[in-house]
């Protein structure tokens, strides 16, 4: 059997989805960033949402968002990506709009917008990217940052006397009665790249159905950030990081309704 | 002999070298290319044993860059009982 004969188009299982642009990405290499995008294009591709997509880039590393994935985006000011998705949501109800916000934006100079259009139980799904630490400026302390983590701004470590605990901004947004779905993934292995599929499509849907906020918070490395290989971080956000922040269902309306 | 082979396809300028996809394959068929670089200077990926490939797709699962296409077929020359 030659290699060609493999590679025929009606053999294809996996291949750069259509929604993702030739553009090469400016993440560094073996960035959980690329993968999220990759999926994120799927599940659009999949629910057939092309026309009804709008994305809400954020601030951070993913602030070029809108180069890679074909769809329509806003870009919002640094941490206002849920008041701008607010606004998008309720001018255009039939569009699919979600915001795509790291830790930084998120859970620091966004937190009051984040937890408020949480609580207004906005229509919108929110996928949030946790590595930790702040990426895009050179790897300073985020309020994600576990106890005695070693970043450019605690060199030592952070502590907790000085640095406050590590904010778990998913386990708050869960107590929130406008979310309808909170969960934490990572993108990791195989298995964890289809459940955080698997989770966002059921994100943009609940979007359309009117349920409320969605919320899928994806564990990540920042190897740069980091100073390991993409390989090595992996190994250490399993050992260090879903200790802190352990991947699975917080919250799910719609187990509850099936009941 | 497996049931199903495999091939991959890797867009050699895109990669990043970053070596999640040799970390994931399971029948050992990726390398980073050891010498040679890609016109952005990284150590792209490449199959140095395809014939171990299942076309399971792990690779282009975890690839960041989307650079993996995978294909898969039934092997024609595969026997039920044969072991």
């Amino acid at each position: 059997m030659k290699l060609a004969d493999i590679r025929r188009p009606e053999n294809i299982v996996s291949c750069k989805p259509r929604l993702m642009n030739d553009k090469n990405m400016h993440y560094c290499p073996g960035c959980s960033h690329g993968v999220v995008h990759k999926i994120i294009s799927e599940v659009i591709e999949d629910l057939g949402m092309e026309d009804i997509a709008i994305g809400i880039a954020p601030v951070g590393c993913a602030v070029f968002a809108y180069n890679y994935i074909d769809i329509d985006w806003i870009e919002a000011a640094h941490g206002r990506a849920p008041a701008v998705a607010t606004a998008a949501k309720r001018l255009n109800p039939d569009k699919m709009v979600f915001t795509y916000q790291g830790d930084g934006d998120m859970a620091a100079i966004g937190t009051s917008e984040t937890l408020h259009a949480a609580n207004r139980g906005e229509n919108i799904a929110m996928i949030f990217i946790n590595n930790g630490i702040y990426g895009m400026t050179g790897g300073q302390m985020a309020p994600t940052t576990l106890e005695g983590m070693k970043t450019s701004t605690t060199p030592y470590g952070r502590r907790v006397d000085l640095n406050g605990h590590p904010l778990n901004i998913t386990a708050l947004m869960a107590q929130l009665p406008g979310t309808c779905y909170v969960t934490r993934q990572s993108v990791h292995t195989p298995a964890a790249v289809r459940k955080a599929k698997s989770a966002i499509a059921k994100a943009f849907k609940n979007s359309m159905e009117g349920r409320g906020t969605s919320l899928v918070e994806i564990v990540s490395t920042c190897s740069s950030g980091w100073k390991m290989s993409p390989d090595a971080s992996n190994k250490w956000m399993e050992q260090n990081m879903f200790p802190a922040y352990p991947p699975g269902d917080i919250k799910d309306v719609t187990l509850n309704e099936e009941k | 002999m497996a049931k199903f082979i495999g091939a991959v396809e890797i867009n050699k300028d895109r990669c990043k070298g970053c070596d999640l996809c040799v970390v994931a394959c399971p029948c050992d068929v990726l390398s980073l290319e050891p010498k040679y670089v890609n016109d952005r200077g990284y150590h792209y990926a490449f199959d140095k044993n395809p014939d171990a490939c299942i076309g399971c797709a792990a690779c282009a699962t975890v690839c960041p860059d989307a650079c993996i296409a995978v294909y898969r077929m039934v092997n024609p020359d595969y026997k039920p009982n044969d072991k």
